[in-house]
């Protein structure tokens, strides 16, 4: 490698977001003819420190040179004129428009959308891409919006490419197909960057890997000099055990009885069909699935916050009796009586109020209680200080809003307000996205005294290790329906993989 | 591009957090700053010294007791209509019209003293015009929020043109209850029997509307901060998606808090018909539904700092007028100075949610002021 | 009897000055900038006009060269409302204050600026009444095409105006040809869609939000200078341009931001606006008022079955009303 010159050479990039120092001294080499897997957890600053590259961050200190010649990247154009293109994880396109208005958004020139077309049709056919250039954005699948992203990119001749984790939307058919395109690219001699955190697709695909932990630059290396323990190593900082505890249930009842559920999106498509499960008190049900395959909907559904189109979900009381959930909001649910805990995957967003300091983020589930017009106060403010003590939250003081707080105590506030409320149904949703390896343990340990106490819970995560490690069963969901439930305990990894892709899980091969 | 400059000359970051007591610091600085152009531009038109311009701005609020009541009365009914459009804006609901709700309410209670006047003793009448004023704002609110609750339909726009079939209604109730006949004007209502006519405390007429304004002062600070439905209203406002998920009924909240928000404007239009003016007109309310919006933004959706905000826009516009009016020039110069102000508090808020980085030889430097 | 061919004319230069103002405020709210200093802009450009047009004639005595009389207070009206658009736009997209407010502040202003410097200029005149005519400017804003008489009806309710009426048709067209048309519109209706997507697509947003704002403040201006020069013949009197600018703004949401239509929709406000007149029971002034609250109840009525439809192509662009911040999180 040494003897190529860099396409692009990052040297000592700092960028820091208030408090938070999100990329600190970052080296980093890209060279064209090889496809880079950028790795790394969720927050080590591998999206970051592409986007500076693509002119959507300035950096605070440091200085990238592509070619050989140092450049300063003020803005996406400059980018687009050095031959950079980013596909972003969070789709960069204009609702409204088609996807050829798109595509041509940003060029110079006379609007010429029929040469557009054209041109754009030539490339889907030298990728075998499927696009109508005359739909709108706001009628697309994610895929599709994908795929326009990137002929985007391509269109501007884009010989620098880098995808923020562009799998997380796929199916594994459309991951196949974007892979061989990505090689087609490199082979042209174009360089590519992925960011990932999927080990298996930095062995399939890259050429190259280079790690960042914590916003700093670990290493780099051949991907075939490597395998997955070492960079998982260089990604966590040591060698991950996953030893996380798994008592026993003790004394399982049913608790929350599921059957064929079905729920469909406001724009009609179906998220979840004829979906039946019963979970049980004092047992994890972890629930598998590739993203977006109707975990989301599942949880909300149970929670009251997402309409249903048919089926039921039966909330079963310790002597037998049965009360329906659906049709019911929170508040009603709260007001049957059944203790319901949800920890949603949007936890600023969702879970908590942003802008709003710890106590009053523990008055959300706590604010109606009594009669007084006027909000109790010191309730929620000793409830804020007890679980900044308990689990260890870092916090300058429970009056700082929730915001500024890094992800994993983030995580911790809103785990510690559902769990305060003792429930018997907690439902978590990527509980651990975005954590280190402490908060990750911590929030395991949360959940199982939660499963100790009796409590049903629902644990939705992406991670398979971890699942097969934690749940007493696993709910596998394929496309919105459920493709087999297995027990927790002996459950290969393989087999829950294939049941994520292909209902029942058993391949035609 | 040029290769030599190796980064832009500065860059602009959003500050972490400010302390109030710099954030306020330079705000006065902006308004020392923006009266001091004023001053300049003053002198300039008028040719007067600038000591004697500010002199003539004091004056004007202070300079007799009559001056300093009509001050105290000019901010009450401000600050009035500020602290009605103030739940709406801190569930991010932009109710731009307040001055059509105070002019509903201004219509009914006019309507009252007009209609039911020669019929019903005076203390039913009052009773009659405080309740039907208050409807008939909590009603001009609550048409655009329930189309915004149920349809999401844009309430900046709605409320905004809702200011002006208001004004039009008002117009047209102004001929039909002309009086005398084919003036075009109501003129002052019920002057012999007094009838509707909200008494004098002490012997001030303005103490009544002061006195209620400052119970609604506190009333609105104390429900906002500390009352559930004030909670509700701030976490509404942060994140729809939060409210839903505790089970906050999102669109029943936008509605109730539209109707408190025009309710309390329909109070300040009976205030400004059955204690100021005892009168109808379409120009009533004197666009404070407007101004009450800046008054309300610039003390950040906080009733108490509101009374400071809008003491400063009415002692600034009643200087002016006395500029105006000692210097003989037109009552409008008052605006534009109103305007110049407001435009120097507005721009100097970047100073305080933002701060800027300049990159010479790698040092950073901040700056903290206008 | 309704008479149609005294009516349409009159429609039209009422619903001129509402045009220019919609077109303008369309412009500059596709960019997402929801500009509501508008009636203040329109203000400034019509006395911007009357100042220029005013030491004009007072210089010539009332001999006013045609070209140079328009040139000056087309020049000064159009100097004032850019001034005022880069007011709104170095507070709202340099300082990223907020939209609201700071409109109705330029609003304020505005107006204000107008009614001053109208007032001094009554009193500088000396006239009796309150109000300043500037007849010989007029006279050139006014005139019409020489053979327009001779062709009855169509020359009446075609070519009887001032050619500030046609150039308010042309620009109508114009900004709608480019916002659909052309990059350089496609490109703005990113920046107000989403500002976020148009920057990563490398368009300069603070530049288009500063030019579709500028540009449609100089375009709105030239409604207040129309309203002077050829409604009123020249005459400003305080106040009297009256809430024609809030019009202007519901006259955007009627057309659902689309100024083409505005050229019809316009003149059915104008229309709208004095049907009375042409109405038997219009002669009882209390129902002209009511005639006058039609536009603003039917754009209510519009921007309800917009959003009830829930038509994406038909609703607000989509961060208006926001400040951009690129680095956001």
């Amino acid at each position: 490698m040494d003897n190529k010159i860099a396409a692009v050479k990052m040297r000592n990039i700092t960028k820091r977001f208030g408090p938070v120092l999100a990329n600190d001294k970052v080296w980093l080499d890209i060279y064209r003819g090889e496809i880079l897997a950028l790795l790394g957890e969720n927050g080590s600053g591998k999206t970051t420190l592409m986007n500076m590259l693509s002119g959507i961050y300035f950096p605070d200190e440091g200085e990238i040179s592509i070619d050989g010649k140092e450049v300063v990247i003020r803005s996406p154009k400059d980018a687009f004129d050095l031959g950079i293109g980013m596909i972003h994880q969070h789709f960069k396109l204009v609702d409204v428009l088609t996807a050829a208005e798109n595509i041509v958004l940003g060029l110079e020139g006379k609007l010429d959308l029929k040469a557009a077309k054209e041109k754009i049709r030539g490339i889907c056919d030298a990728y075998g891409f499927e696009v109508d250039p005359d739909q709108k954005i706001y009628d697309m699948s994610v895929s599709q919006k994908q795929t326009v992203e990137i002929v985007k990119v391509l269109y501007r001749g884009a010989d620098i490419l880098i995808l923020d984790e562009p799998t997380a939307v796929l199916t594994p058919q459309e991951t196949d197909k974007l892979f061989a395109v990505l090689r087609n690219m490199r082979d042209d001699g174009k360089a590519v960057v992925i960011i990932t955190h999927k080990m298996h697709e930095v062995e399939a695909l890259s050429d190259r890997v280079a790690i960042l932990r914590h916003g700093q630059f670990i290493g780099d290396m051949p991907t075939r000099d490597t395998n997955a323990q070492e960079m998982t190593n260089m990604m966590v900082g040591h060698a991950v055990t996953l030893n996380i505890d798994r008592p026993e249930p003790v004394d399982p009842k049913p608790r929350i009885e599921v059957k064929n559920l079905t729920v469909r999106s406001i724009d009609g498509i179906l998220k979840l069909e004829d979906v039946s499960f019963t979970a049980n008190s004092g047992e994890i049900l972890g629930i598998a699935g590739i993203s977006g395959c109707g975990q989301k909907e599942l949880l909300e559904a149970i929670a009251g916050l997402q309409p249903v189109e048919s089926g039921s979900i039966q909330y079963i009381e310790d002597d037998g009796s049965r009360e329906e959930l659906i049709g019911k909001n929170p508040l009603s649910i709260a007001e049957m009586g059944v203790s319901l805990s949800f920890v949603p995957e949007d936890r600023l967003g969702m879970g908590l109020v942003a802008n709003m300091d710890l106590s009053d983020n523990m008055m959300l589930r706590s604010f109606r209680k009594g009669r007084s017009i006027f909000t109790d106060r010191k309730t929620p403010r000793q409830l804020a200080l007890d679980v900044v003590e308990e689990l260890e939250v870092r916090t300058p003081s429970v009056a700082t809003p929730v915001r500024r707080l890094s992800g994993g105590n983030v995580q911790k506030v809103l785990v510690g307000r559902e769990i305060a409320s003792a429930p018997t149904v907690l439902l978590t949703a990527y509980a651990v996205r975005g954590l280190d390896i402490n908060s990750s343990y911590t929030i395991y340990d949360l959940i199982n005294k939660q499963k100790a106490a009796g409590v049903a819970v629902l644990y939705v995560g992406e991670d398979l290790d971890v699942l097969l490690e934690l749940a007493d069963r696993i709910l596998v969901l394929c496309g919105g329906k459920v493709s087999g439930i297995v027990p927790g305990r002996g459950a290969k990894k393989r087999d829950v993989g294939l049941m994520m892709t292909k209902i029942g899980g058993k391949t035609d091969e | 591009m040029n290769n030599k400059q190796r980064s832009p000359l500065f860059h602009i970051a959003k500050r972490s957090a400010l302390r109030w007591y710099s954030a306020w610091a330079i705000r006065g600085g902006a308004v020392l700053l923006a009266l001091v152009v004023c001053g300049v531009i003053t002198s300039q038109v008028t040719g007067e010294d600038p000591i004697a311009v500010y002199k003539a701005i004091f004056e004007g609020s202070f300079g007799s007791s009559r001056k300093a009541w009509v001050l105290l009365q000019n901010i009450a009914m401000l600050l009035c209509v500020s602290l009605a459009v103030t739940p709406a804006f801190r569930m991010r609901c932009w109710n731009l019209g307040a001055e059509g709700q105070a002019l509903a309410g201004a219509l009914a209670a006019a309507a009252c003293m007009i209609l039911l006047g020669p019929k019903l003793p005076n203390g039913a009448v009052i009773l009659c015009m405080i309740v039907t004023s208050i409807l008939a704002g909590a009603i001009w609110a609550g048409i655009p929020a329930f189309f915004k609750a149920k349809w999401n339909t844009n309430e900046t726009l709605f409320t905004l043109m809702m200011n002006y079939v208001a004004t039009q209604l008002v117009s047209y109730y102004c001929v039909v209850w002309e009086s005398p006949k084919g003036s075009g004007n109501i003129g002052i209502i019920n002057p012999n029997t007094q009838i509707g006519w909200f008494p004098s405390i002490a012997g001030q007429k303005y103490l009544l509307n002061i006195l209620v304004v400052a119970l609604v002062c506190v009333a609105m600070y104390v429900y906002l901060n500390y009352s559930k439905h004030g909670y509700e209203i701030a976490v509404v406002g942060e994140s729809e998606r939060t409210a839903r998920y505790v089970g906050i009924k999102v669109e029943r909240v936008i509605i109730r808090t539209m109707l408190l928000s025009g309710a309390v404007c329909g109070l300040a239009g009976l205030l400004l018909v059955g204690s100021t003016n005892h009168t109808l007109t379409p120009t009533l309310v004197e666009g404070r539904g407007f101004t009450a919006v800046m008054v309300s933004w610039l003390a950040k959706f906080n009733p108490i700092w509101m009374i400071l905000t809008s003491f400063l826009l009415v002692f600034l516009s009643r200087g002016a007028g006395e500029i105006a009016t000692n210097f003989g020039l037109n009552s409008s110069f008052g605006d534009i100075l109103t305007g110049v102000i407001l435009f120097f508090i507005i721009g100097s808020e970047f100073f305080i949610n933002y701060e800027i980085h300049f990159r010479k030889s790698g040092e950073k430097e901040e700056t903290s002021n206008v | 009897m309704f008479d149609l061919f005294s009516f349409l004319p009159r429609a039209v230069v009422q619903g001129m000055p509402l045009l220019l103002g919609s077109t303008g405020e369309t412009l500059t709210e596709k960019s997402g900038n929801l500009n509501l200093g508008i009636p203040g802009i329109m203000y400034v450009g019509a006395i911007s006009g009357v100042i220029g047009s005013f030491f004009y004639e007072q210089a010539t005595g009332g001999n006013v060269q045609p070209l140079v009389a328009i040139l000056i207070p087309l020049g000064c009206c159009l100097l004032g409302s850019l001034l005022m658009g880069l007011l709104y736009c170095f507070l709202t997209v340099t300082l990223r204050a907020n939209q609201n407010v700071t409109g109705l502040a330029l609003t304020t202003f505005g107006v204000g600026f107008g009614n001053f410097f109208g007032g001094s200029l009554i009193k500088l005149s000396g006239s009796e009444l309150p109000s300043v005519i500037l007849t010989a400017t007029s006279n050139v804003f006014r005139r019409s095409l020489p053979f327009a008489g001779k062709l009855g009806w169509f020359g009446k309710i075609f070519l009887s105006y001032g050619f500030l009426a046609y150039l308010a048709v042309v620009i109508a067209l114009v900004a709608s040809y480019i916002l659909k048309r052309t990059r350089a519109g496609l490109q703005l209706r990113a920046v107000g869609e989403s500002p976020n997507t148009a920057d990563a697509a490398g368009i300069n947003v603070n530049r288009y939000k500063y030019v579709a704002t500028c540009t449609g403040s100089m375009i709105a201006g030239l409604g207040g200078l129309y309203y002077v020069m050829d409604y009123a013949s020249g005459m400003w009197s305080n106040n009297a341009f009256g809430d024609r600018g809030w019009l202007a703004i519901a006259l955007v949401i009627f057309t659902v931001w689309r100024p083409n239509v505005g050229v019809l929709a316009s003149i059915l406000f104008g229309g709208l606006y004095i049907l009375h007149m042409y109405i038997p029971s219009g002669m009882n002034l209390a129902v002209k008022e009511l005639y006058k609250m039609a536009p603003y109840v039917i754009t209510i009525i519009v921007l309800v079955l917009s959003s009830m439809r829930n038509k994406r192509e038909n609703q607000p662009p989509a961060s208006l009303g926001l400040a951009y911040f690129r680095e956001e999180r």
